[in-house]
């Protein structure tokens, strides 16, 4: 399926905002099942600096630096992605002893190691209920592939989905206290769900379809970027994509942009423009299939 | 069993060593084995106790005093606050032969190339992970280890090029390794006020004790340091987090005595791959950048992203090759006490050869095999975080076995195992510290200090010793009332004497004046304004309280527009006057402490005794008398501040921006004190008062010789060029300073700052003391204020 996808992103400032670097992770990834056929972002103002580059997962990044003052900072991606993969079918995947037998193996410090994805990271700190409500869910599951989904059916069922309940700093656990949030909060809490049965997990960025196949439900956050989990389900089936927010394995409606242990890894805009008066920012995000 | 008590000492000697005794296993570094004093030891024990115990307690006082004067402090961090601790000199040195040193440091240095080899492999292939000699997950759960710097190669080949350990000895009498300091190892700027304070308490012994000096150690940083330019030879950089870290004074001192530029990460710049410094004068390049802020926080674009301290693009620098930063940002990986578990056999794997000196017993409990042993020795085992830095110990994050009960341990090792490490506990050797007139036995640790040179690492020829407060080894950290020895590394032969010590009255020359730090030139300006403020405000006191004690009560009507005029200023004489005043000082004395590094010993000292003078006045004298005496001592200890800053101070850029806040504080509140009590409908009184507050009562009878009129206060206070209270003399210094400043004081077009002034005092200098109405003087107020303003934006931004 080909997809033209634009996704804009604008920050105005109340005061000119004084000179700053920026990163961008908003490229649409290269990797099985989805390949980028082209792209281009585009900055305004014009920055003095530009690098674009490839960061420790493997992600692409682009690194703005402006100079000048500006009162309006605006960010957009072109893309066109070509998105083959459905979602798996044969469970093959271990059981969470054997899956923790395979993580003592001597293992790499590459990329895709599962070993990056199963401590504390920046943004998730191990949470007590979380990982009792893990414990719950997950238990009888026969595979690390079941006890994924039960984990994420569970909380699904269990969380409201409610994008004014929290922001872009709330933690997993004052989330899952409340019981409400957006995707960040959904795949902050299944990671952390997911690290406390000691399951690697990470945190996955991208885009969605916007308007469904005919028949389907319009997914929910296709408006704006959307966010998902990897968890790694042993060394044969290797990492596998889940939406908790939707409640479905990933497929061929979700264009994945950046992974990593959580959101700070994966932050679609970092380091905006310096201000001293306040700012408000707007994204519009619009993924629609050619033909 | 009994202690060991010394062996047949000579009749002064035993009178010292009476009562000490080394407790069962413990080796000690003054008696051997036997109880014998070591033979490197005997000299100085013979000095001490040819010393009466009098004369001996003097030089320890002049050893502290030493630490005062010079400011040393370490920053103890509270539950509330943290506050600033004398440097807590432990007086007697801790002595080590020279030929035991030189073991002790090849040992040291075999593992720093070992570390530099890990380190190297950890941000490179992490082949040492992928053939199992480290777990991975070690690795990549630590917070040191940096994604963003891995597959960076540090500009010049090396991540590491200064290096702390912390040593001590076992019962045996052997050496072993407590921790590794590589992240931003602190210390080496104590260690040399530590000998400094030490051989100033022992100057008639130190001389000819053939004690190994450090200035040489000093000097190879200095040129390493420097070395590790680029072709353009900038100069080198400490950053730093700031004046509430807690060796925040070694910071300082370092960049002082080594003459490099004392940065924070808000004075830096990246722009295309290139590290600047915000300077007065643009930004200007700077290529090394010795780090002693803690990597994680470094940069907040591809770091800790809640880091304020940091530099936004400094990582990208590096990247780019544009920046040596020592050591390389990531090196505080190898600071995990979990690596003290696999350093045995990785020296091994990478080196081939055992390790010449062991470090402290550790076991990473996410082995099976290591979870049993932690268990069968449980009665000599401290459970503590896998991944935690600290000392053994330093840390709130031990947890002794022998406290729990079998079953408690093994429900922990099997839950939280990857999680933990088990340390052995152990014991380490005392050494004498002075109580009473004697000497008693302390457990100490010593911390030691290699730099890497184009010829090798070299180990500097001593460091410190910390020394216990009890027998409790756990009591030997500063943050728990330890305190610090001198560690005197003594040659068979006689050895030279040697400094790099600057006159300590002269600040080190600074050889480019537009190097001055942005943020260094905006606190010394409103240290001036501050430091001027007060005294203003100290004067305006004194005469209110001066007239309250004449009258007998504060109802005449000039007492009263005095009292609204400091109610302008934000004080009441009447009440809580003198905690508004310390608040002042205060102020001034936090920019002080910001810029230690360009000021001199003394003027630092002059300004703490103030600020000690001021808080002294809390809670406030009541009667208008005491009040005002005592404000005229605050004006005295404020005249010997500025009196140092602007007799001593060398002429540099930093100088004039201290006499710019000066100046413009001065024309500041005198054009306030004019617009209030020379104006036509001032009580009776105000135009003397005026005068009094302008330090001109004098003036102005020699130059009128009559009583004061409306006109006579004005030219005085306003127009007189020659009255250094005048605001036109303000005017005039200010010009002379901008001159100087970077952009000046070149022919071709006035820049805008000069352009402003001149025209300021243009206005000011052509109008008669008749047309100085108070509408005019507030005017001028208001330009004076815009005039900051734009120094501000010009030169601080």
């Amino acid at each position: 399926m080909l997809y033209d996808v634009t996704a804009t992103i604008t920050y105005a400032y109340a005061a000119p905002a004084i000179a700053g670097r920026t990163l961008l992770r908003l490229m649409p990834a290269s990797v099985a099942g989805q390949r980028l056929v082209a792209g281009r972002i585009e900055a305004q103002p014009t920055p003095a600096e530009r690098q674009d580059r490839i960061d420790f997962f493997g992600n692409a990044v682009t690194e703005l630096t402006f100079r000048t003052p500006a009162d309006i900072a605006r960010f957009r991606l072109v893309a066109r992605v070509d998105r083959t993969s459905e979602a798996p079918e044969l469970d093959l995947s271990p059981d969470l002893a054997r899956l923790a037998a395979e993580l003592d193996l001597p293992g790499t410090l590459g990329p895709e190691a599962p070993h990056h994805y199963l401590g504390p990271s920046p943004r998730i700190a191990p949470d007590p209920a979380i990982a009792a409500f893990a414990a719950e869910a997950a238990d009888g599951a026969p595979t690390t592939l079941a006890a994924l989904t039960a984990v994420g059916r569970a909380l699904h069922r269990t969380m409201r989905f409610d994008a004014g309940a929290t922001t872009v700093e709330t933690d997993p656990a004052t989330a899952f206290a409340a019981r409400q949030g957006v995707c960040q909060d959904f795949s902050h809490i299944l990671i952390a769900a997911l690290r406390s049965l000691k399951v690697p997990a990470g945190y996955v960025s991208g885009y969605l379809r916007t308007i469904p196949p005919r028949g389907g439900l319009r997914l929910q956050g296709a408006d704006a970027m959307h966010a998902w989990v990897r968890a790694w389900c042993g060394i044969e089936t290797g990492w596998i994509d889940y939406d908790p927010t939707n409640d479905c394995l990933v497929g061929a409606d979700h264009i994945r942009v950046a992974v990593g242990r959580d959101y700070d890894d994966v932050a679609p805009v970092r380091g905006v423009l310096r201000s001293a008066g306040g700012q408000i920012s707007a994204q519009e995000v619009d993924v629609v299939p050619l033909g | 069993m009994e202690g060991r008590a010394p062996r047949q000492p000579s009749e002064p000697v035993a009178r010292l060593l009476a009562g000490y005794r080394i407790a069962p296993d413990t080796a000690d570094e003054m008696l051997d084995a036997t109880g014998a004093v070591r033979p490197v030891w005997q000299p100085f024990l013979r000095h001490l106790a040819s010393l009466p115990p009098a004369r001996a307690e003097a030089a320890f006082a002049r050893g502290d005093q030493y630490l005062r004067d010079a400011g040393v402090f370490y920053r103890l961090y509270a539950d509330t606050a943290a506050s600033e601790r004398d440097w807590p000199l432990s007086h007697i040195p801790v002595i080590v032969p020279e030929a035991e040193w030189t073991a002790i440091a090849e040992g040291l240095i075999q593992r720093a190339d070992l570390l530099e080899a890990v380190v190297r492999d950890l941000y490179g292939p992490a082949r040492l992970v992928a053939d199992g000699h480290l777990p991975a997950a070690l690795v990549a759960q630590n917070p040191e280890w940096l994604r963003p710097l891995v597959g960076v190669e540090p500009r010049g080949g090396h991540f590491l090029h200064f290096l702390a350990f912390e040593i001590g000895r076992n019962p045996d009498g052997s050496w072993f390794v407590l921790g590794d300091r590589t992240q931003a190892p602190s210390g080496a700027g104590f260690a040399l006020e530590t000998r400094v304070a030490t051989s100033r308490v022992f100057a008639d012994h130190f001389a000819q004790a053939n004690v190994l000096r450090l200035a040489g150690f000093f000097r190879a940083f200095r040129d390493a340091m420097n070395g590790l330019r680029g072709p353009e030879a900038t100069r080198v950089g400490i950053l730093t987090p700031g004046p509430m870290n807690d060796t925040y004074y070694e910071h300082a001192y370092v960049a002082r005595y080594l003459g490099f530029m004392l940065l924070e990460g808000e004075d830096l710049a990246v722009q295309d791959g290139q590290v600047m410094v915000r300077t007065v004068a643009g930004l200007r390049p700077v290529d090394v950048l010795w780090r002693r802020l803690d990597s994680r926080f470094a940069d907040p674009l591809e770091l800790d992203p809640a880091s304020r301290i940091g530099t936004p693009g400094l990582v990208a620098a590096v990247r780019a090759g544009g920046v040596s930063v020592v050591n390389a940002l990531g090196s505080g990986v190898l600071e995990a006490r979990a690596l003290m578990a696999f350093m045995p056999r990785l020296a091994e794997v990478v080196l081939g050869e055992p390790l010449k000196l062991p470090n402290i017993a550790t076991w990473w409990c996410g082995d099976a095999a290591a979870r049993a042993a932690v268990r069968d020795h449980a009665d000599r085992m401290v459970l503590a975080p896998a991944l935690s830095s600290r000392l053994p110990f330093d840390g709130d994050d031990n947890w002794p076995c022998a406290g729990h009960d079998a079953a408690t341990l093994a429900a922990r090792l099997a839950t939280e195992g990857p999680a933990l490490i088990g340390q052995e506990r152990v014991t380490i050797s005392t050494a004498p510290a002075w109580q009473d007139g004697r000497l008693v036995p302390r457990p100490m640790s010593l911390r030691a200090f290699l730099i890497r040179t184009p010829d090798g690492w070299q180990a500097m020829p001593g460091g410190f010793a910390r020394i216990g407060r009890g027998d409790d080894t756990a009591a030997i950290a500063l943050q728990r009332g330890g305190s610090v020895a001198d560690v005197w590394i003594v040659s068979d032969r006689p050895v030279p004497p040697d400094t790099m010590l600057p006159d300590r009255g002269t600040p080190t020359p600074r050889a480019e004046a537009g190097l001055l730090p942005a943020r260094a030139a905006d606190n010394l300006y409103w240290l001036g304004r501050y430091v001027e403020r007060t005294e203003h405000a100290v004067r305006l006191l004194r005469a209110w309280h001066l007239r309250v004690a004449e009258s007998g009560t504060a109802d005449r009507p000039v007492i009263a527009a005095l009292g609204q005029h400091l109610g302008q200023l934000g004080l009441d004489p009447a009440r809580a006057w003198a905690r508004a005043l310390a608040d002042r000082v205060a102020a001034a004395r936090n920019c002080a402490s910001k810029v230690r590094d360009r000021f001199s010993v003394d003027g630092w000292a002059a300004i703490g005794m103030l600020a000690q003078d001021v808080s002294r006045l809390n809670p406030e004298p009541a009667s208008g008398d005491d009040a005002a005496r005592m404000l005229g001592g605050i004006l005295h200890r404020l005249a010997a501040f500025t009196g140092l800053v602007h007799d001593n101070m060398y002429r540099f850029v930093g100088w004039r921006f201290l006499t710019l806040g000066r100046a413009v504080e001065r024309a500041d509140s005198m054009t306030f004190a004019l617009a209030a009590f020379a104006d036509p409908r001032a009580p009776e009184g105000a135009l003397d008062l005026c005068v009094e507050v302008g330090d001109s009562v004098m003036t102005h009878r020699r130059r009128f010789a009559v009583a004061t009129s409306r006109e006579t206060v004005i030219d005085l206070l306003a127009l007189d060029e020659m009255n250094p209270r005048s605001v036109l003399y303000q005017l005039t210094e200010a010009q002379e300073q901008v001159r100087h400043l970077p952009g000046n004081g070149q022919p071709g077009p006035l820049t805008p700052v000069a352009r402003r002034l001149l025209r300021l005092r243009t206005d000011l200098a052509v109008s008669s003391a008749a047309e100085l109405t108070t509408a005019r003087l507030l005017g001028l107020r208001a330009d004076v204020a815009a005039f900051s303003t734009l120094l501000g934006e010009t030169y601080f931004g």
